[in-house]
């Protein structure tokens, strides 16, 4: 049974916490009070490769009011975990500029930031390699994929099968670094209490930071506590354990008191995870007719000496489309460079938009539709794993969004529709993202006065998980969401995965509804029921389990200037059952607005002289701005699907922004006859691209 | 090596009207109004997300005109009156742009979401007040006309990253119909 099976739902339900975000009620890891806490600040290496040659805290230590000084000299010593970035003052070695050296711990803030600018570090310094390219002699195949997929793939013969094709596209798309910048800091107060710490921390899993924590300082779990109601974003960020979580409980239990620590923006961009740069060739061969005979993706990016992070750039690629003939490849340089990370939708969001530009070449290539020529290859089952796909209605999309966007009246002929000094242009790209789940657990129980408090260590980093989830355990019990209490973001509940993946609603929804029934089936309903989704999530079938979408991008490009804009966006996606339709929408049209930031805006530049990210703040570094955003629509496919969980939801916290980069790269050219091929598209690149053809469109 | 000169702090009194309540403190004269008002006064609706004036979320009402409370030092700002977010809704009655915001689910994780708020009253006020903006095209009307552009040229002061900036736009003209 599903719970499709059920009345509908209230679908379109105010997210819960509204009134506390709206009041400024809703308390955020560093605004939690505590009347002893000090404060922490990071130190950061100004080189880039090398090691610490001494630290001299004389002068910091020195003012009043500064508690500490934290180094390598005297830190504690923590047990090895699974991230090399969290071995915070574990040795001298410096991987990358903006690697924490020290820290001061201080009464307040500001003689916190002051004394971290009076410590004194003399460096060994070596030469450092920080830029990425196709020939680095570094680069190798890495033995997986973020997290665990296949590092290569082949099937048949890539190689006799281009030489044997009617058309080949074959291009070489790149993508800029790009930082997933929540607008809040990642921060952390710890406090300790008797052997015993708290951490309220900004982190999209409380689960993965309690066995983190514990296991670095060698604590029980159960002396580990992690609270975390209300987080301001994460887009992949605060999806790991980060230094401040691991700095504020050293130095609190060094000075004996709670210690609060926050990254600021600027140190966002070295500490904090980005997505890695990429540069992706894609050919693409086929038949005069438009059917595919042979994929090859090939993929280049870069992670750090800390840690091998291996985004799965090409994995979409083995599933999207029909091809008797299929290669896809990773490689990864290892620099001396801060930690490419978690970043939404990873390796999907990089990889459909050089798979769905390509596509765009091939069919004007072929002069073929570009809807059309997706149609064409549409698979019966997954092409990589010859699964049946659970649902998929990427034709559906498409369709649908084309009589919506009005695409039936356009002529594919680039570079003639003109309103003023604008060129106008439309364009469309196909998305897709995984649909799985997670084993999770959760509690029910019934309230003297007849409600319901549901508890698991779930996040709301602004997803609306608290709200959806509410509304299955409502829908479940058969009760008013206004008779159900949702309580999450806290390590003492019901453990259960973090935020990320798409998966709240399958991972932890599964659990709730598994948790409501059983509360339902006892005869007496009295006390607490517990489930644990594991052994379920271990039996699933065997499926493809995939959300599918279809972008819609019209865009107008100043003639003079090269200045962008995106006049209308259309997403239209088929996501299984959407729980809540508000704040489903709010996440479809989130991820579209930051899928146009990636294709128009973002940018994180490396300067080869110091060896980091130079625009590391938002004044340089731009993220969409209200007025970059114009119209943006989402809208879905119904789309009932048993099969994909027991919720029959997909997720949608990251399709929306897989494949707008490539819809709004294909209008652009559209629009003026011009295909650039790296993000994002800065003006001077098509003002650059005239001069090189030596034409004014 | 070389001892460089140190600074010690130096603290001052000061007293401001924050939401209508009298407030007198002493402040590090370093400090920003935002960590007073985060900090010492334990208002933590207003947001730090850049603490470089670059993205709104700080937003707060300076004697009724909204400013960016990061950039501001605490100690300039004897007998100022200091609005919130806190401070919006009256008598525990929302404010317009409150309700609305929760209406057409303007935020997702509700860091800018203050910002957002009190950076909407103030831009009103301005707009009531016959400020034109870079897009105002008739300087010489009686009143601005308050489309979407307007809204999104004034409120781009506020970044949201959840990208709700559909939502936002709706939100605020739905309280000026």
């Amino acid at each position: 049974m599903t719970l499709a099976d059920h009345r509908p739902l209230d679908s379109a339900l105010d997210r819960i916490e509204g009134h506390d975000k709206v009041t400024g009620a809703a308390r955020y890891a560093y605004e939690y009070a505590h009347d002893r806490a000090c404060y922490a600040c990071m130190v950061q290496a100004t080189i880039a490769k090398g090691e610490v040659r001494s630290i001299d805290a004389t002068a910091a230590l020195a003012l009043s009011g500064v508690l500490a000084v934290l180094s390598y000299e005297n830190a504690e010593r923590l047990h090895a975990v699974d991230d090399a970035e969290l071995a915070l003052f574990q040795s001298r070695r410096i991987a990358y500029r903006g690697h924490v050296v020290a820290a001061v711990v201080a009464e307040t803030d500001e003689t916190a930031r002051q004394a971290a600018r009076l410590v004194h570090i003399e460096y060994a310094a070596q030469p450092h390699d920080v830029e990425l390219s196709v020939d680095h002699p570094g680069l190798y195949a890495p033995t997986v994929v973020n997290p665990d997929f296949e590092t290569d793939t082949e099937q048949g013969d890539v190689d006799a099968a281009f030489p044997a094709a009617d058309v080949v596209v074959d291009r070489t798309y790149e993508t800029a670094a790009v930082h997933n910048s929540p607008m809040e800091p990642h921060a952390t107060l710890a406090v300790w209490d008797t052997g015993a710490v708290t951490l309220y921390d900004s982190t999209q899993g409380v689960t993965r930071v309690q066995e983190t924590v514990a296991a670095a300082f060698g604590l029980d779990r159960g002396d580990v506590r992690v609270v975390a109601p209300h987080v301001g974003g994460g887009f992949g960020s605060k999806g790991w354990v980060r230094q401040p979580a691991i700095l504020a409980v050293m130095a609190a239990r060094l000075v004996g008191r709670p210690v609060k620590v926050a990254v600021t923006r600027q140190q966002m961009f070295a500490l904090t995870g980005y997505r890695t740069p990429t540069i992706q060739r894609v050919r693409l061969g086929a038949t005069a007719e438009g059917r595919l005979a042979a994929i090859a993706h090939d993929v280049v990016e870069q992670s750090s000496t800390v840690r091998e992070f291996a985004e799965q750039t090409a994995v979409a690629t083995r599933m999207m489309y029909s091809a008797q003939h299929r290669r896809t490849t990773h490689r990864l340089a290892r620099l001396d460079v801060p930690t490419a990370f978690w970043m939404r939708a990873p390796g999907k969001c990089p990889g459909m938009y050089a798979l769905e530009s390509a596509m765009d070449e091939l069919a004007v290539e072929l002069g073929v539709d570009p809807i059309e020529l997706r149609i064409r290859n549409e698979p019966a089952a997954d092409p990589e794993t010859g699964l049946p796909f659970s649902s998929r209605s990427l034709v559906a999309c498409l369709t649908e969004g084309a009589a919506r966007f009005g695409w039936s009246r356009r002529d594919p002929t680039p570079g003639i529709r003109r309103d003023g000094h604008w060129l106008v242009g439309t364009g469309v790209a196909a998305s897709s993202h995984p649909a799985n789940r997670r084993p999770s657990q959760a509690s029910a129980r019934i309230e003297p006065d007849g409600s319901y408090v549901i508890r698991l260590a779930a996040a709301d980093i602004g997803t609306g998980a608290r709200t959806a989830l509410t509304q299955i355990a409502a829908e479940t019990l058969e009760v008013r969401p206004g008779a159900v209490r949702v309580e999450i973001g806290d390590s003492a509940f019901p453990p259960a995965p973090g935020a990320g993946g798409s998966l709240g609603n399958s991972s932890w929804g599964s659990a709730v509804a598994a948790a409501c029934r059983k509360l339902r089936e006892r005869p007496d309903t009295s006390g607490e029921v517990r489930v644990d989704t594991t052994h379920d999530v271990e039996t699933d079938e065997r499926l493809a389990r995939y959300a599918f979408g279809a972008q819609f991008a019209e865009v107008r490009v100043d003639e003079g200037t090269g200045e962008v804009r995106v006049s209308r966006l259309l997403g239209v996606f088929a996501a299984g059952r959407i729980i809540n339709a508000k704040t489903a929408r709010s996440q479809l049209i989130g991820g579209m607005t930051m899928g146009l930031g990636m294709a128009l805006l973002e940018e994180s530049v490396l300067d080869p002289h110091f060896g980091d990210y130079v625009n590391h703040d938002f004044a340089s570094y731009h993220i969409p701005v209200n007025a970059d955003v114009e119209e943006i629509e989402a809208i879905w496919i119904e789309e009932d699907d048993p099969l994909v969980n027991p919720i029959g939801a997909k997720g949608v916290g990251e399709i929306g922004v897989v494949g707008t980069a490539a819809a709004i790269a294909n209008a652009v050219y559209h629009a003026t006859g011009m295909r650039i091929r790296d993000l994002p598209i800065r003006p001077d690149k098509l003002l650059g691209g005239q001069a090189a053809r030596g034409r004014t469109p | 090596m070389i001892v460089p000169a140190v600074l010690e702090p130096v603290h001052a009194e000061l007293s401001l009207r924050v939401n209508g309540v009298a407030r007198s403190f002493i402040v590090d004269t370093r400090m920003s109004l935002l960590d007073a008002l985060r900090e010492r006064l334990r208002l933590t609706g207003t947001k730090k997300g850049c603490d470089h004036g670059q993205c709104g979320a700080c937003t707060v009402l300076v004697d009724g005109r909204r400013a960016n409370s990061c950039l501001a030092l605490a100690v300039a700002l004897q007998d100022a009156e200091i609005v919130t977010v806190e401070g919006l809704a009256e008598d525990g009655e929302l404010h317009e742009l409150q309700r609305s915001f929760i209406e057409h689910d303007a935020f997702q994780c509700g860091y800018c979401t203050p910002g957002q708020l009190c950076s909407a009253v103030g831009m009103l006020r301005e707009v009531g007040s016959g400020w034109p903006s870079a897009v105002t095209h008739d300087l010489d009307g009686e009143r601005i006309a308050l489309g979407a552009d307007e809204i999104r040229e004034r409120m781009s002061g506020n970044l949201c990253r959840c990208g709700a900036y559909v939502n936002i736009v709706r939100a605020i003209r739905e309280t000026t119909r």
